[in-house]
């Protein structure tokens, strides 16, 4: 049995027996749960979006907003050097004209080549599948930005001023969307992208627990056709997008 | 001989004596304006708050854990001035111990140095 084989079937054999309660409300293994405030980030959950392009509006920027919002990132006047977590690419068919419009983040991989490729260990993967960067240990030297095929992370060039308590960001670091790590540690369940989207009525972007057969995500990637971008490369992405 | 080292020690207490009254050494201003207990003992903070901050900070960006009683945000709600809202500035209370100390602030380059008036998250 192969290493990988051999861990789909342990997996397999986990679900089997979180799954089997031993008496009603009572499981040998516990099912994802909210995690008690102070208690560390476990694999038990894997954080993931799905994006329907079938719903998201060509024109509205309403997720990026929030993204920039939430995570105080400022308008320096020259786009070229601004940070940008979120934006939105709008495709077209050649052919037949047909037009579509999604959002593109970190895709948040299980093989993250970001993490590969950093020299310091700054970019790395939380047990939760969100993949950040540890501003502390990060030296600028941008190779995650060459690395990543989805073009997902930014380069802080100048001194900032009025960062938000929450979302420390500065100068020589490299930076990308956190999945808004602050907002699901505190519990919220939810994405600034996500909400506003919901908000706008488009309801395009879903986020949850992806290893949760329960959660509105997994059921949602069960009924709609879906895929990774890029899935050539096999990094297993947390974000999947729908219509693309 | 002895005569002339006595008065030369009498001439630097004296002008440093002076330097003192006038002010112009730097001196650290402790500010505390919300008086109670801190997260740990006066002695403990003053020595070692940089490590338990360091502590703090991998459990925090590494583990997710925010809750704990030795964050950064933490000290910032409790120490920024009323005045300026800021733990930093001349009399910031990080700031002015640290100028005394001869110690460079990195925290706030990143870190925000007034506590957020809404939460980041809360909605407008």
């Amino acid at each position: 049995m192969s290493g990988n084989a051999r861990r789909g079937f342990l997996g397999t054999a986990a679900a089997a027996l979180a799954g089997a309660a031993l008496a009603p409300g009572i499981r040998l293994i516990d099912l994802a749960v909210a995690r008690a405030p102070g208690e560390a980030v476990t694999g038990k959950v894997r954080w993931g979006l799905l994006i329907d392009s079938n719903q998201c509006a060509t024109g509205c920027t309403d997720c990026v907003t929030a993204c920039n919002r939430e995570n105080g990132l400022q308008d320096t006047g020259r786009p070229r050097i601004d940070a940008q977590w979120i934006r939105k690419i709008d495709l077209k068919d050649a052919k037949t004209g047909r037009e579509q419009s999604a959002p593109v983040m970190c895709q948040h991989c299980a093989h993250p080549p970001c993490v590969d490729v950093c020299p310091t260990g700054a970019s790395f993967k939380r047990a939760d599948g969100i993949v950040l960067v540890d501003r502390h240990t990060c030296i600028g030297c941008r190779y995650c930005v060459m690395a990543c095929p989805y073009k997902a992370r930014s380069f802080v060039h100048e001194n900032l001023a009025d960062q938000k308590p929450d979302v420390p960001r500065g100068k020589g670091c490299v930076e990308g969307c956190t999945l808004c790590v602050h907002k699901i540690d505190r519990g919220d369940g939810n994405t600034a992208c996500a909400e506003a989207c919901t908000s706008a009525g488009h309801g395009a972007i879903t986020f949850g627990d992806l290893n949760d057969p329960a959660s509105t995500i997994s059921k949602r990637l069960r009924e709609l056709p879906n895929r990774a971008l890029r899935a050539d490369l096999r990094l297993d992405p947390g974000v999947r997008y729908s219509g693309v | 001989m002895k005569a002339g080292a006595a008065l030369l020690a009498l001439i630097v207490a004296l002008v440093a004596g002076f330097a003192y009254a006038s002010g112009r050494t730097a001196k650290p201003v402790v500010l505390i304006e919300r008086p109670g207990q801190c997260v740990e003992a006066t002695e403990v903070m003053r020595r070692d708050h940089m490590k338990l901050l360091l502590h703090q900070r991998d459990r925090t960006v590494l583990q997710g854990v925010r809750t704990a009683k030795h964050r950064l945000t933490g000290c910032v709600e409790c120490h920024a001035s009323s005045k300026t809202g800021s733990v930093l500035g001349e009399k910031g209370f990080c700031q002015s111990c640290h100028d005394y100390a001869g110690v460079r602030l990195d925290c706030f380059e990143c870190h925000a140095s007034k506590p957020g008036a809404q939460r980041a998250g809360a909605k407008p």
